[in-house]
């Protein structure tokens, strides 16, 4: 057990950061679109710039794969300074938004790309071209053209172009934002087996918020050309730097001024997740649905208690969404579980009881 | 959209008059190049072979198409080096006066010849005299590589807008030195606009005959220029019908291909 700690000690202090940001700037003219971002990916991580289009989550991937140079401060691979160096020198490689696989040539000939410029020999080239193909499950596609593949293979045959030579980092920009649904979720646990399986660092873009919380190590909330909260998605998640995060990651109540005074009983803001919020007819029991870590009445923390009508009920699949409007014409949304039990006033006009607990209202600076 | 049978028969019709308005006249030459008759009678007194015979032997008509190849050829290789440099620069780069440097390389298309060939004549004289070159062959060129250029700089600005830019980009990601990215993706995906661009540059060359005139010195006789000048001779009329008739199927084919490759739209075909 010592023995681990100490290696893992060592490593720590000996490995440097896959890729590090140093007071990053980028203007496009007058614009400002990346602003002074400090950011550490480590080795072997899988890290999301998760922000809405026009946040410059994209800009700063570019700079990474150096296609930008950041009007200031300082961008490292690896513990190298790479602020100045060219794309084609930066152990870097990315699958781009559109895939820009290179159509007058083959599935094959795109993978092996990597190899072809730094001239190995075609018979490795090949081999190590289908391996990839292998891994990214597209075997006897070696010799179509792109203009052939359905989207999905498409961006398979993207990722085994970028993954054949190995990087050490590879960048992703909205790779799943052209795939359907189900594809998308296909793709996101096999991006996540594919970088458990290689050890690459991933850095990944998107403006999805559940694809940077299911698929991340860490991620980054970015907004205006800055970084508004890093960190592992569940911290992220249950505590929101910011009003901004709070609202982007995921959906929340956010309750100011006088509205938090009249809802929270407090000053401030907060936030409180709607799936933390029971419903519950106005002189029965608590909802059975609710989360079984807040029953009511328990002892664990006081539970904050309001009456409102139900103004809208929508059914999403697995849970139902509640639009609940307080006396002085405060909503709050209130998600439950598709469980059986559901209160007899949790239906639109229905007069009902919503509780939290105290601790599940988090104040978020504004 | 669904039309009626009287709709459609009627524009059928009108199709048809107008294609064949364009074409009869075309087949009218083919057809008069073996025209035994000397004045063009019609119908045909009889079919004979004489007029190729003579176009082959005419010293004037082959020293023409000869000039005429050769400027074709120089003003579309100008055209190709310069025209895709100028794509390049107007589709691929932001600078200062952007659009403006796009409105002026595109204008010489759209002045009339006459006008280009005055002031070609004028600066040429003014310019070229005092220093030792007279007009001849390389005047010729210097013209027709002026609107030869707009050609090939439309069809390979077309070409890049459709290439996305990421093409590059990747290339240069996976590890490709600006060169190896030329050769391996932005050639291949320019070629056939490059082909396209220099047929059409060449065909246009090929046929100009007004800048020609006024930047062709006195000895120097492009194919069009020695059509005009002996048509208007009768003895030479039915040689002129052969080389015209000869400049129809060399046209056609070229126009053919380069329509066929710029309606090609993955673009990698070639």
């Amino acid at each position: 057990m010592a023995q681990t700690e100490t290696s893992s000690r060592t490593r720590t202090t000996t490995t440097a950061a896959a890729v590090r940001l140093e007071a990053v700037t980028k203007d496009f003219g007058a614009v400002r679109a990346v602003d002074a971002v400090d950011l550490t990916v480590h080795e072997g991580e899988f890290f999301s710039l998760l922000g809405p289009s026009g946040s410059g989550k994209t800009t700063l991937l570019r700079l990474v794969a150096g296609f930008e140079r950041p009007t200031g401060g300082r961008i490292e691979l690896a513990g190298h300074d790479v602020t100045a160096m060219p794309p084609n020198r930066r152990d870097v490689h990315t699958v781009f938004q559109d895939y820009a696989l290179f159509p007058h040539m083959s599935v094959e000939q795109n993978v092996a790309y990597a190899l072809t410029v730094r001239g190995v020999r075609k018979a490795e080239r090949l081999a190590r071209a289908r391996d990839a193909l292998t891994t990214v499950r597209l075997d006897g596609f070696a010799s179509r053209r792109p203009a052939e593949l359905s989207g999905g293979q498409r961006q398979r045959v993207a990722l085994a172009r970028a993954l054949v030579d190995r990087p050490a980092v590879l960048l992703l920009d909205e790779p799943l934002g052209a795939l359907d649904l189900a594809l998308r979720q296909e793709m996101q646990a096999e991006l996540k087996e594919l970088q458990r399986t290689t050890g690459i660092t991933f850095l990944l873009v998107t403006h999805d918020q559940e694809e940077a919380l299911t698929m991340s190590d860490r991620l980054a909330v970015v907004r205006d050309g800055r970084i508004e909260q890093t960190g592992p998605p569940v911290e992220v998640y249950e505590h929101p730097a910011t009003a901004f995060v709070a609202g982007f990651v995921g959906t929340t109540n956010l309750l100011r001024g006088e509205a938090a005074v009249r809802v929270v009983g407090r000053p401030g803001t907060y936030s409180i997740r709607p799936e933390r919020i029971l419903l519950a007819d106005p002189a029965g029991p608590a909802d059975p649905a609710g989360p079984a870590a807040a029953p009511a009445g328990s002892p664990a923390g006081g539970r904050r208690t309001v009456t409102g009508r139900v103004t809208d009920v929508v059914h999403a699949g697995a849970h139902t969404r509640f639009t609940v409007t307080l006396p002085h014409g405060d909503r709050l949304t209130v998600h439950r579980q598709n469980l059986t039990g559901l209160p007899e006033s949790a239906r639109p006009g229905g007069e009902i009881r919503l509780s939290w607990d105290e601790r599940d209202a988090f104040p978020v600076p504004s | 959209m669904r039309l009626s049978r009287t709709a459609r028969a009627v524009l059928g019709c009108v199709t048809a008059a107008g294609l064949a308005l364009v074409h009869v006249p075309l087949l009218l030459v083919l057809l008069n190049s073996v025209n035994a008759d000397r004045s063009f009678g019609w119908p045909p007194s009889g079919l004979t072979g004489r007029w190729w015979r003579a176009a082959l032997h005419s010293d004037g008509a082959r020293q023409a198409l000869l000039t005429s190849l050769w400027a074709g050829l120089a003003a579309t290789a100008i055209a190709l080096v310069l025209g895709t440099l100028a794509a390049y620069a107007v589709h691929r780069h932001r600078f200062f006066g952007r659009r403006t440097v796009s409105f002026l390389l595109v204008l010489p298309i759209a002045l009339p010849g006459i006008v280009s060939g005055i002031a070609l004549n004028a600066a040429f004289r003014t310019v070229l005299d005092p220093i030792g070159v007279g007009f001849g062959l390389f005047t010729v060129v210097v013209g027709h590589a002026t609107f030869c250029v707009v050609i090939v700089f439309n069809n390979v600005g077309a070409r890049l807008r459709r290439i996305a830019p990421s093409l590059a980009e990747a290339s240069a990601d996976l590890g490709a030195r600006p060169w190896q990215t030329f050769r391996h993706v932005t050639f291949p995906a320019m070629r056939s606009a490059l082909f396209a661009g220099g047929l059409l540059a060449f065909a246009l060359s090929f046929d100009e005959i007004v800048v020609t005139t006024f930047t062709a010195g006195p000895g120097t006789r492009t194919l069009p220029v020695w059509i005009y000048e002996n048509l208007a001779r009768p003895h030479q009329a039915p040689v002129v019908n052969v080389v015209a008739a000869l400049l129809i199927v060399a046209s056609v084919v070229p126009v053919y291909i380069a329509q066929r490759l710029s309606s090609d739209t993955a673009g990698g075909r070639l």
